[in-house]
């Protein structure tokens, strides 16, 4: 079946009133599973699974994809609005949304955000249905050396939020790393850093990190630095995008999405990588009238191209479910294991064998792109209110949101004494001028590249030439050094010129 | 032993390594099948402790458990509770201190739960539990990329006695199933457990994507997670580890005159206290669950090999499988 005639069949499928129905719920809940930290669409996914015992697998799998869909959108609200990322592939998007929602531009953020997710997601969607099943192929094609390589691309991203210090910003960026060791160590099965506390066996969750240091570390620097009697609000300013905003969101809009689509595809890519990536690439692509904007006032490019980069990597990661049976994230994971309650095993037949059933997901993944943006561009104007709390009453909003979520990841009480420990770490951070997004960025990058690296070694019997002489790899870390040395060099011809 | 994602589909080590948590009861009350009243009523409620996130191999076999004794009337109601993380060794202490002497308890476990807690040196294991049964096994495969130059087990084999370092195996966490079984193959040929280049990915996708396109010599995985890829032709079958043959065309490990049986195997345990009667009771009521007609058809739709076990062989199994995860883990350094 040719992808047009299997999307004429699946649209036909979810366009019945019961799915439409179906989808329309998995949106609303997952933008609300989004908004929260902690409880992700991996998660309600799963508590959602005893469906499968009564409900058709379409109507299911048009569920679970509103579920996976919603949250990515719900993720952006609170990153931009409360400085509290709802999963790890919002994270970046915080660094430059809270800034604007602080500075009156709450509203074009999030609707930089809204509208981006759905492009970027149409985008990504559109790759799933024409390009997945050759896209994937070449993401095999990746071994454990490419991904170390990519991870040095992607280090090269700290230099974007380093900051003014590059003393402070590397110090952070070494936390960072040194947060990421914590936890048992794949490659050898020995705990490292865990003192002996069994629920530090798995590491420091890394949204509960970003969590501590944006939100918990800014509300105990507020209540530190708070004047009793001034009674300050945040302006909340105009909600729609401009003219300017929209012009320039959007080649970040599409910059973003064709960087998250093929990240999401591959097997240990995900949405954290991509994300960086587009930050630091609308970073050094934005006008230089508009520059000193980011890490300020916060710049629109910095939200609009993450956010894509994050919802057409959600996209991606479909690909490798449908096109192979490879669970290459959580969420993923769940859902195959969803195809399985129906006696579908899920595998490289998968396409040709449930055509129909993937069809019908495929075309519903369009459906609810549709919905999210109807459902969401309304309530920009809604959210936004969440500002008009004036700021001692907003920011223990925060912290109160911050602990709940927290907890909500595994119930346990450890991860609240970090939540508040790291907090505190944040606070003096924050006093004392360290950045603080270095690092969330060496926790996501510090434990991927060790294994990659390690892998990568242990395939080659210790070879260190193995990262030049593999075609792929050589061409990224190419890659890596043109990003960290083009703008000097071009800044230097430049000024000779 | 320890195939930790499996178990916990929730972790995908890259990012969010903390498996999570739910106290699920409320909405899994979503999808209960009608109740067929037949058998007699065995136990009012049963507490069902799962010590992995929800969505994993445990998580599964709980639920399964609660979907066939409840259609059959054995049990009136189930209460779940899922807590996640390290192989089982978050949840194991809580289940330990928190249902000591309750005859209600249930807690799903297995194999990863054997080698979580020697790896991770904890002061409690399931030896601390009161052993009901074993339901159900899933022996591993030996698999390498459709343009392999090793066609059968033999082949690869010699390549490993020759050099274990130039072939490259790809599996789950280190010192889990995959790398258990890889151990205990180059001990049989007379080498070291550590010499092994064994290549450890956060869980089945990745370590999938790294055979299918060729990144390493070998695969070593759950037969259900290989199985579709083997039948598509895009990698092919060297040997399976269980005592019988799961596919009549891929010869077994100790047919292939390598005597090593290793499965990951799942099972329930009770509570710390409870006395002979009252373990005998949990023992009658999976015997009872085993024999209905849900169970059957729940084996055959997940595609769960049948390993139902209990009392004394029961134990001798669990005491030899502990032996054999040590031995290995102690030639790896990690016990």
């Amino acid at each position: 079946m040719d992808s047009l005639s299997g999307l004429a069949l699946g649209f036909g499928n979810a366009l019945s009133l019961a799915n439409l129905a179906w989808a329309l719920l998995g949106c609303f809940l997952g933008t609300a599973v989004g908004v929260l930290p902690g409880i992700g669409p991996a998660l309600t996914i799963a508590l959602l699974l005893p469906i499968t015992f009564s409900v058709s697998a379409t109507g299911a799998f048009i569920l679970f994809c509103g579920v996976f869909y919603g949250a990515m959108y719900g993720g952006s609200t609170t990153s931009i609005l409360l400085n509290t990322p709802g999963e790890s592939g919002s994270i970046i998007t915080a660094l430059e949304g809270a800034k604007m929602a602080r500075n009156g531009r709450a509203g074009p953020a999030l609707a930089t955000s809204a509208i981006g997710s759905f492009v970027a997601g149409t985008v990504g969607t559109l790759g799933i249905a024409f390009l997945g099943p050759v896209i994937v192929e070449w993401a095999l094609v990746l071994g454990p050396a490419e991904y170390f390589s990519l991870m040095v691309l992607c280090f090269v991203t700290v230099s974007a939020v380093l900051g003014s210090s590059p003393l402070r910003g590397l110090t952070s960026l070494f936390f960072g790393l040194m947060l990421g060791l914590v936890g048992v160590d794949l490659q050898t099965g020995q705990p490292r850093l865990t003192f002996g506390v069994p629920e530090l066996l798995d590491g420091v969750n890394v949204v509960l990190v970003a969590v501590a240091l944006f939100a918990v570390g800014e509300a105990l620097y507020m209540a530190w630095h708070h004047h009793a009697g001034k009674q300050e609000v945040l302006a909340v300013g105009r909600l729609m995008l401009s003219k300017e905003d929209l012009k320039r969101s959007f080649w970040p809009w599409i910059r973003g999405a064709g960087l998250g689509f093929p990240f999401g595809v591959l097997p240990a890519g995900g949405t954290e990588m991509p994300t960086m990536l587009s930050y630091f690439a609308e970073r050094k692509l934005v006008k230089p009238e508009y520059a000193q904007e980011f890490g300020t006032t916060g710049a629109i490019e910095g939200v609009a191209g993450p956010e894509a980069a994050n919802n057409a990597a959600a996209a991606g990661i479909l690909v490798p479910m449908l096109t192979l049976g490879l669970p290459t994230s959580a969420t993923a994971a769940i859902m195959l294991s969803a195809f399985q309650s129906y006696g579908i095993n899920p595998g490289p037949l998968l396409f040709t064998q449930q055509a129909e059933l993937v069809w019908t997901l495929i075309a519903s993944l369009f459906i609810a792109n549709v919905m999210l943006v109807v459902l969401n561009l309304p309530l920009v104007g809604l959210w936004v209110r969440i500002l008009k709390i004036p700021v001692p009453q907003l920011y223990a909003g925060i912290l109160v949101f911050a602990t709940i979520g927290t907890y909500g990841i595994s119930n346990s009480v450890i991860d609240l004494v970090l939540l508040y420990a790291l907090g505190i770490v944040a606070m003096f951070m924050r006093r004392f001028d360290f950045p603080v997004a270095p690092v969330v960025i060496g926790m996501i990058l510090g434990p991927m590249a060790e294994q990659a690296l390690r892998q990568a070694l242990t395939i080659s019997q210790g070879d260190w030439t193995v990262f030049v002489t593999r075609p792929g790899s050589a061409i990224i870390l190419g890659l890596a050094i043109l990003a960290l040395a083009g703008p000097r060099l071009y800044a230097a011809i430049a000024r000779k010129a | 032993m320890l195939r930790r994602i499996e178990e916990m589909t929730g972790s995908t080590a890259m990012t969010n390594r903390r498996t999570f948590v739910a106290a699920s009861a409320g909405l899994a009350a979503f999808g209960l099948t009608p109740r067929l009243a037949g058998a007699q009523q065995r136990f009012a409620s049963i507490y069902m402790f799962v010590p992995a996130g929800p969505g994993g191999g445990w998580d599964g076999l709980g639920r399964a458990i609660e979907q066939a004794a409840r259609q059959s009337g054995l049990v009136g109601t189930f209460q779940f509770e899922n807590v996640g993380g390290a192989g089982g060794m978050v949840g194991l202490p809580r289940f330990l201190s928190q249902r000591r002497g309750r005859a209600d308890a249930l807690m799903v476990g297995g194999s990863v739960m054997v080698g979580a807690s020697l790896t991770n040196k904890t002061p409690v294991s399931l030896q601390n539990t009161v052993p009901v049964a074993r339901m159900t096994e899933e022996a591993g495969v030996i698999i390498v990329p459709a343009n392999s130059p090793y066609q059968n087990i033999r082949q690869l084999l010699d390549a490993l006695k020759e050099n274990p370092r130039a072939v490259s195996v790809a599996g789950g966490s280190a010192g889990g199933t995959d790398h258990i079984i890889l151990g205990l193959m180059l001990q049989k040929l007379g080498r070291q457990a550590r010499e092994a280049s064994f290549v450890a990915f956060p869980g089945g996708g990745p370590a999938q994507a790294a055979v299918l396109g060729g990144q390493v010599a070998a695969g070593i995985s759950g037969w259900s997670e290989f199985s579709e890829q083997i039948k598509a032709g895009r990698v092919r079958a060297l040997a399976t580890t269980g005592e019988r043959r799961i596919d009549t065309d891929v010869p077994t490990l100790k047919e292939s005159g390598m005597d090593v049986v290793a499965t990951n195997w799942r099972g329930v345990f009770g509570a710390p206290g409870i006395n002979a009667t009252q373990r005998q009771a949990l023992v009658d009521l999976m015997t009872a669950i085993h024999a209905t007609e849900a169970w059957r058809g729940i084996l055959t739709d997940r595609g769960w090999e049948d390993a139902f076990l209990t009392g004394t062989p029961f134990e001798q199994f669990l005491e030899k499988d502990r032996a054999d995860t040590e031995s290995v883990l102690k030639d790896l350094g990690l016990a």
